[in-house]
């Protein structure tokens, strides 16, 4: 699709860098909404002047936020922060734009990992699409990968789809410190939350591969986190890189979607290996059925990065 | 021609020594007067059974008929055979194991580790910070029959779930 009006809604990092770069993709940003506030242009919202007033004074513009749901706009992206169970309220602000026979594009992982049929069933009784490459590794294509070969192509996916636990083990392993004093460490730099949990517990990245199950299912058969066996990286001394480092290996949050399930979880592979990817990097691995493996690494998060993933999903829509 | 019946295939032997000087040549002798060819040796020094004897494994490669007549001559010789099969311990398995391993017995969790029916601890490394509250790492190695993999990391999984450690298994695929 070109030259699309978008309604953009959350402006965090994503969010924002959606509406900084949607210019340069030849699209036209006609609505954004934070949770308090939203600016509604039917030509195109000032971007500029937005963003100015949203670091300024906390706020988008004048009107209700709800009031972007009803403005004039081809794709809604759907930004706001993950959350999970009901999904809400970004299952609805999808259900809202599905049901005016318009597409939504997400970078928002929780209707996708938690409510997969209910998507599909609103888009099947829709005119519009739902597309969510931006909710696995960032910029890297993954889904439309998968899309191009074919679910039924491709019989499993794993590999790092969490750049600070990836950060935090590395670092473990280069500098021999213990997990608090480098997540303490990636906290300073920003590549950790204040609150970490979401990803060193290995939630973000279980919600990720349950995402790709769903696409390899292609319907037959649908996951939540529920369904997830999940161990994060707290309880990993220092020690246990370095004896891992003597054998040639190392540690790595490794998720896996096969046919068995969801699984992620912190695992030893070979030091040199593909996967052993280091820093804030993901990586996939794509088993497929007659090109054997598929490696695609990349930046896994980031504004511009994830803002990348959604607006090429806005290119890849059908009119 | 050779005057052997069936293929050579490799055969585990299980023997108890008593440790005493010139056991283990002793025991490895009919081996090769049979016509055995001695594959592996591994001499657990370290690890003692319950009756104060040294368990040694050894692999053998000859013909079937061969190694009844070899483990008959280690028997007939005094050797304490604790297990002979053609079953042979071909997969190698490394994990970790983290967690408080010395405060909850680690010769008890390696014990109960060795006891697995599948699988044959040949190397064992602890770090161990200094003091009691962290918890420690063992990088254990092991031989498997093939095809238990899933098996014996399974029954890892239950030994450290009842001591509150954490396996951190090997990804054993897409890693090539």
């Amino acid at each position: 699709m070109t030259g699309a009006r978008l309604a953009v809604l959350g402006v965090g990092a994503v969010g924002r860098s959606v509406v900084e770069l949607a210019d340069e993709y030849g699209h036209t940003v006609t609505a954004v909404a934070d949770s308090s506030s939203a600016a509604i242009d039917p030509d195109g919202i000032d971007t500029d002047a937005v963003l100015k007033r949203k670091a300024d004074e906390g706020v988008v513009g004048d009107s209700d936020p709800d009031a972007a749901l009803d403005a004039d706009y081809d794709v809604l992206v759907e930004a706001t922060p993950t959350t999970l169970g009901d999904a809400e309220p970004g299952f609805s602000h999808i259900a809202h734009a599905l049901n005016r026979d318009n597409h939504a594009v997400l970078a928002n992982k929780g209707p996708v990992a938690e409510r997969y049929g209910d998507l599909r069933e609103l888009e099947a009784d829709s005119d519009g699409q739902i597309r969510f490459e931006a909710t696995v590794g960032g910029a890297i294509p993954i889904c439309s990968t998968i899309d191009d070969f074919g679910a039924d192509h491709i019989t499993a996916a794993r590999g790092v789809l969490n750049g600070t636990a990836n950060f935090i083990l590395s670092r473990m392993a280069a500098e021999g410190l213990d997990y608090d004093h480098v997540l303490a460490e990636a906290q300073d730099l920003g590549v950790a939350e204040a609150d970490p949990t979401f990803d060193v517990e290995g939630i973000d990245a279980a919600l990720k591969f349950v995402i790709l199950s769903n696409v390899l299912a292609d319907g037959d058969e649908e996951y939540t986190l529920d369904d997830a066996t999940v161990e994060g990286i707290t309880d990993i001394p220092g020690t246990a890189l370095e004896l891992a480092a003597e054998d040639g290996r190392t540690i790595r949050l490794i998720g896996e979607a096969t046919p068995d399930g969801v699984r992620v979880g912190p695992r030893l592979v070979p030091d040199d290996g593909p996967l052993s990817v280091t820093g804030t990097l993901n990586i996939v691995q794509l088993e497929t059925t007659h090109a054997d493996r598929l490696n695609i690494s990349g930046r896994g998060a980031g504004g511009p990065e994830t803002a990348t993933a959604v607006l090429s999903d806005v290119s890849r829509l059908v009119d | 021609m050779s005057d052997t019946t069936g293929e050579s295939q490799t055969h585990t032997i299980r023997l108890e020594l008593v440790d005493e000087p010139g056991e283990l040549l002793g025991a490895l002798e009919p081996i090769s007067e049979a016509g055995g060819n001695l594959m592996s040796i591994y001499h657990e020094r370290g690890n003692v059974t319950p009756r104060g004897h040294i368990p040694v494994e050894v692999d053998v490669s000859c013909a079937p008929d061969r190694f009844e007549r070899i483990v008959d001559s280690l028997r007939e010789g005094g050797v304490n055979v604790i297990q002979a099969g053609s079953e042979r311990y071909d997969e190698e398995l490394v994990v970790l194991l983290v967690g408080h391993l010395v405060d909850t017995d680690l010769s008890d969790t390696l014990q109960q580790v060795e006891a697995c029916a599948n699988a044959s601890l040949t190397d064992l490394s602890l770090s161990a910070p200094r003091g009691n509250d962290d918890s420690s790492s063992a990088r254990l190695r092991l031989k498997t029959k093939s095809g238990t993999t899933d098996a014996v990391l399974s029954t890892l999984r239950e030994i450290a779930d009842g001591k509150d450690l954490h396996v951190i298994e090997p990804l054993t695929e897409g890693t090539q």
